[in-house]
């Protein structure tokens, strides 16, 4: 079923929590260890919030929810966030 | 000159549109005056914002299709190439209403994974690219990005669409091909293909891909870029022929939320 | 920013879009299971041999948008809930694709909630939340879960998928109440 959006669609929206580009990090999912980019997962944008889940599996990578002055970031579906972090 | 490495938040900004100009009957690219740009890396998007006067707003994700040397222009222009979709929530709006002189918000640039940048790593790798339908927005980014930086890295795009009509940029990248400074560009037609050409229509397939890309032994880079479905096909033909997975980036446009 | 330049006013012509699990009305079940355990179930036929009612109602979206007199035909919960033996306080609504949220049960009761099945006099399609979904329109309506396959009633208050993160527990539209602390 290809009613997913694309992982590099979080960038704009992680982007405002990160200083630096997210959809490049790495994962591994916790349910089947597979590991990808955000930029490679599926994003399901449900009202009311995001869910991003594995291509692998389908298991909840992470979820996302914006308020006004608030954000809500769930990432107990990855093991593991590795970010590239721009050199001094 | 990686500018677009900047450290810091992505925030909301307002851009006004300084130009628009019709690609076929129903696209349209919109040059935005953004001060402020940061910069940009070919292959990056925007998120664009509408909001109804009730305070209902909806966002949507657009290819910049111009190359980061225009961004970094005084003033830095960016552009936007829209598709319209009959039944879309923000793109008639983009292609019909918007004009010169209108305020756009947008939030970018956004991704480090699906560029392609002259001077990266790796940056001396044949390129191929792999369109479907408004999906070669981001990649005419690359191909203008790279005749801007004087790159000879050799490039190849495989550009499917319904018809001729349907084409992006079509006298545009017959000018650059023939150039010849290394661009090549083979087309897929999917329902009708140029009236006396003779060339079957029909998807993209693995005969295609051999005799218009390059074959795994190049180890070329490979973007791929489109609606979902064609993606996902696309990047299947592509791991069949020998392509390490890890060489194919994708960017897939979904449904409402997603790009065009 | 917003209409600061004449002719560039915006209205959107749809709203609330969401993704897609398809459930054929074949294999589609809808279940109560109480707080001891026991689980009543119906199959689509028998869901459809219960009486309905066509409740016309306002909903009211977290993102700032209600649309009103809005038409649907469902089973209301008091019926489904006839003849079912509970003390619980608490509700958990499970959709198909995983999705949960909670409520009151008093909230779901004294004509307040359906499942619905029709809306605007034709079958609920899947974009919608069909082939059934909660409808609790006094709440907002995220709390109308789509996809409705079991309601599960509880002692105790479970936050759903959103209310663990960040969306309010009630979900009251008349205060407001959208995030954690509102």
């Amino acid at each position: 079923m290809s009613d997913y959006m694309d992982g590099n669609m979080l960038g704009g929206k992680l982007g405002e929590l990160f200083t630096m580009d997210v959809t490049a990090a790495a994962i591994t999912c916790v349910s089947c260890s597979a590991s990808w980019t955000i930029a490679q997962t599926r994003v399901y944008p449900h009202a009311p919030g995001l869910v991003a889940r594995c291509p692998t599996c389908d298991a909840v990578l992470l979820r996302l929810v914006r308020g006004p002055d608030r954000a809500w970031l769930d990432l107990r579906g990855v093991t593991c966030l590795q970010l590239t972090v721009p050199g001094q | 000159m990686a500018r677009a490495a900047v450290l810091g938040r992505l925030t909301w900004r307002v851009g006004t549109v300084a130009a628009t100009r019709d690609e076929t009957a129903t696209a349209r690219t919109i040059a935005l005056d953004v001060p402020g740009w940061p910069g940009h890396l070919a292959g990056q998007h925007v998120d664009v914002r509408l909001t109804a006067p009730d305070g209902y707003s909806t966002e949507r994700s657009y290819s910049i299709a111009s190359a980061p040397a225009d961004g970094q222009a005084d003033p830095p222009l960016v552009e936007l190439t829209v598709q319209r979709l009959e039944d879309g929530e923000v793109s008639p709006y983009l292609t019909q209403t918007l004009a010169v002189g209108y305020p756009l918000e947008l939030r970018g640039p956004v991704g480090g994974w699906f560029v392609w940048n002259p001077g990266g790593p790796a940056s001396t790798r044949p390129v191929l690219l792999v369109a479907g339908g408004s999906g070669v927005v981001p990649l005419m980014a690359m191909i203008r990005e790279r005749a801007a930086a004087g790159s000879r890295v050799p490039f190849k795009l495989i550009y499917s669409v319904r018809d001729p009509g349907a084409l992006l940029y079509a006298g545009e990248l017959l000018r650059r091909e023939r150039a010849g400074d290394g661009l090549q560009v083979s087309y897929v037609y999917t329902r009708a293909a140029p009236p006396g050409s003779g060339q079957p229509t029909g998807r993209l397939n693995a005969t295609t891909l051999a005799s218009a890309g390059w074959p795994p032994e190049e180890s070329p880079a490979v973007f791929v870029c489109g609606p979902t479905g064609f993606v996902e096909a696309a990047a299947d033909l592509l791991v069949r022929a020998g392509h390490g997975a890890g060489a194919i980036k994708t960017e897939r446009f979904g449904p409402s939320g997603g790009k065009p | 920013m917003r209409n600061s330049h004449p002719g560039s006013i915006w209205s959107p012509t749809s709203r609330c879009a969401g993704p897609t699990p398809r459930v054929d009305t074949g294999k589609w079940e809808f279940s109560i299971t109480t707080e001891t355990g026991k689980v009543h179930r119906w199959d689509w036929a028998a869901f459809q041999a219960l009486p309905a009612e066509e409740p016309t109602v306002d909903i009211h979206c977290v993102t700032k948008w209600s649309k009103l007199g809005t038409h649907w035909r469902g089973v209301s919960l008091d019926t489904l809930l006839v003849g079912i033996d509970t003390s619980a306080g608490f509700a958990v609504a499970h959709s198909y694709g995983g999705y949960t949220t909670n409520l009151p049960l008093a909230d779901l009761v004294d004509g307040q909630a359906w499942v619905a099945f029709h809306f605007g006099g034709e079958p609920l399609e899947a974009e919608h939340g069909g082939p059934a979904r909660l409808l609790v329109p006094h709440l907002y309506f995220w709390k109308s879960a789509k996809w409705l396959q079991g309601i599960t009633l509880s002692d105790h208050d479970e936050p759903g998928f959103w209310e663990s993160l960040g969306y309010h527990n009630y979900g009251d539209p008349w205060r407001e109440q959208r995030y954690w602390g509102d």
